[in-house]
């Protein structure tokens, strides 16, 4: 579905990227767990095109998106939810989700609605609340629920659970769990390597912007290196 | 307590008099070559002290006095307050105010003075500019301090059109606000990657250059001398004045056989600036509701949000510029025909500074504000004309005082949603 050939990324002169390849198959949860500066947040902005990749190739269902730019790769079936959630907070709960369906036609947003307040009734109390009003957990199920108005194939997941409640992030890795089951391919990117490791079926090490390791999530998890590194001991 | 109070009060009625004496209790009068200072009258020294008095014995028993005014104040809101009223139904009685408020503004010239028309059509020129405005900085969230440009633009077309060309004010209404709108466009191409201060500074520096330009470029806009002679505009090819400039029109007063009056032509100009303002303002409202609309205010909330659902930055980011260049160009057209001359001095930053004054008081990307604002602002220098040397200092103040105490503006903007049946 997604597969990153060799990808080289530069800030300015600073290379960040140093040859990642990465693949993620239709179907799959895929973690990629990583340090802070490790650059995991700079492998989901290069397959976003910002910045674009400086050489090897970001290949979407078959076509090269390596130089596409954002706004193009955005409406070709995929969909992020950013780091740090970044849902408009001076927006209703209701228009939040409109946004997401920015280029859907009208009966395609409604029907996307509901299928998110079904996911999370949460949201559907707060329909007409400014989102900057709700708790982070619901901040985060909006930031969610926004991805999945375009109808994405593919999700893409920037640390969901970054400042959230134990019990919270329970809830949220149980969606996307579910969402899997529903057939979207989901790419997630954690510093919780622990439960990331444990819904994935596979997972990616990333390193000082280089894969360490690639294995399937259970063997991730065995894994002593990991442990050692991630995981506490 | 009470011993702190007094103490205050006393050094608020020395510092009174401190003040207050030097100013109004001496003169200085010229005697010859020598100034000399003599005392006012009895009557100013003692009112000035009567005024010290005052405010010692308001600083004395200040908590008392504020104390009943509070409670007194608190009375009278209480008895109206009311429950908030359903949104659809005050939505339904808002069209309708508006609706009446425009018939009024229709037939009011009709009643009163020729200056005071002639003040309306100014304000109604500022309510387009801010209204315009209102889509770039208060929709799109982006900082425009050179708006003022694309007024000129809007302004300068006209007249130069119609000096070498003779095109007359209909023809070049649209066309002020197509070159606004092209400029507002060219524009937004250098500072699509910028945001906040950066592209305040950029567009406070395009201001500039359109305005330098004009001052300059002297064999085409006349330099600082300006543009003279801008015709006004025609109804059907009726004109205004009291003899017919041009071959083939005729004059409004012959064809009605009324007798000719110079109000005619204020209060035709005044109907015209009101049709566009209203026209501006629904074009504008139908834009906020269309997703371009939400575009803009998404971008405004978070750009890297709006860009990762698939949102084009360029595409929002241009469009907001040019619409919001689009109804300067407008405005500044109705401006060159109302005042029949141009110069650069008409287009200084002040212009861009006072129309976003506008904006900011009235309420970003509030419509209502935003019109109540422009008739503050351009009403209230003109009926204190003998203040008119602290205007600037009153304007700054009645900022500062905004900002601390009304940040969201003077009628801030109401989320538009529809609301669903309540299922109880």
């Amino acid at each position: 579905m997604l597969v990153l050939e060799n990808v080289h990324t530069h800030y300015g002169k600073i290379e960040a990227l140093h040859g990642v390849s990465v693949e993620v198959n239709k179907g799959e949860i895929v973690s990629l767990i990583g340090a802070n500066g490790a650059g995991k947040t700079t492998l989901l902005m290069t397959v976003c095109g910002t910045p674009q990749a400086t050489s090897g190739r970001v290949i979407l269902e078959g076509r090269d998106i390596t130089h596409e730019p954002t706004s193009q790769i955005m409406r070709s079936g995929i969909a992020i939810v950013p780091e740090g959630r970044r849902i408009f907070s001076g927006l209703t709960v209701e228009e939040n989700l409109h946004m997401g369906g920015f280029f859907n036609t009208k009966a395609e947003i409604r029907k996307s609605q509901d299928h998110v307040y079904e996911l999370f009734p949460r949201l559907k109390e707060r329909e007409s609340q400014r989102a900057g009003t709700m708790s982070g957990g619901e901040q985060q199920m909006l930031a969610i629920g926004r991805a999945l108005m375009s109808k994405p194939r593919m999700i893409i997941l920037d640390e969901p659970s970054l400042g959230l409640a134990p019990i919270v992030i329970k809830q949220i890795f149980e969606i996307i769990g579910h969402l899997r089951d529903e057939g979207i391919t989901v790419f997630l990117v954690e510093q919780n390597a622990h439960q990331a490791l444990n819904l994935a079926d596979r997972g990616y090490v990333l390193e000082t912007g280089k894969i360490r390791l690639h294995d399937t999530g259970k063997n991730l998890l065995a894994n002593p290196e990991v442990q050692n590194a991630y995981l506490g001991g | 307590m009470p011993a702190q109070n007094f103490k205050h009060a006393l050094f608020c009625a020395v510092i009174t008099l401190i003040i207050a004496y030097p100013i109004l209790g001496l003169n200085l009068e010229a005697q010859g070559i020598n100034v000399t200072l003599t005392g006012a009258d009895t009557f100013t020294i003692v009112s000035v002290f009567l005024a010290a008095v005052v405010v010692f014995l308001f600083q004395l028993f200040r908590d008392n006095i504020m104390g009943s005014l509070q409670g007194a104040l608190s009375g009278l809101s209480s008895g109206s307050q009311k429950e908030p009223m359903a949104e659809n139904k005050r939505a339904k009685i808002e069209s309708w105010v508006l609706t009446g408020i425009v018939v009024l503004a229709l037939f009011w010239p009709f009643f009163v003075s020729r200056g005071a028309v002639d003040l309306a059509t100014l304000v109604l020129i500022y309510v387009m500019l801010a209204l315009g405005l209102n889509v770039v900085v208060g929709l799109a969230g982006l900082l425009d301090l050179g708006y003022v440009a694309f007024y000129a633009v809007g302004a300068y077309t006209f007249a130069l059109l119609s000096q070498y060309t003779g095109i007359s004010f209909w023809v070049s209404l649209p066309l002020g606000a197509l070159l606004a709108a092209l400029f507002g466009l060219v524009l937004g191409f250098p500072v699509l990657r910028l945001r906040g201060d950066y592209l305040a500074i950029v567009t406070l520096g395009f201001g500039e250059i359109i305005r330098i330009l004009l001052n300059n470029w002297t064999s085409l806009t006349g330099g600082p001398n300006g543009i003279g002679g801008i015709p006004d505009p025609t109804l059907f090819g009726m004109e205004f004045g009291r003899r017919v400039k041009e071959e083939g029109n005729t004059s409004f007063h012959e064809t009605f056989g009324i007798a000719y009056s110079g109000e005619h032509k204020v209060i035709f100009l005044y109907l015209i600036a009101l049709v566009l303002a209203v026209f501006t303002a629904l074009v504008i409202r139908r834009f906020m509701r269309m997703p371009v609309g939400r575009a803009w205010e998404a971008l405004r909330e978070d750009e890297i949000a709006a860009r990762s659902l698939g949102l084009s930055r360029t595409a929002v980011k241009l469009s907001a510029f040019t619409i919001g260049a689009f109804f300067a160009g407008f405005a500044g057209t109705v401006f060159a025909s109302k005042q029949g001359f141009i110069s650069p001095e008409s287009f200084v930053f002040l212009e861009s500074a006072i129309i976003l004054a506008i904006v900011v008081l009235g309420g970003m990307g509030s419509q209502i504000g935003v019109v109540l604002a422009a008739i503050a602002v351009t009403i209230l220098p003109e009926l204190a004309r003998e203040f008119s040397e602290y205007r600037m200092l009153v304007f700054g103040a009645a900022m500062v005082l905004m900002m601390v105490w009304r940040p969201q503006g003077l009628m801030p903007m109401r989320r538009i949603h529809i609301e669903l049946n309540k299922q109880d």
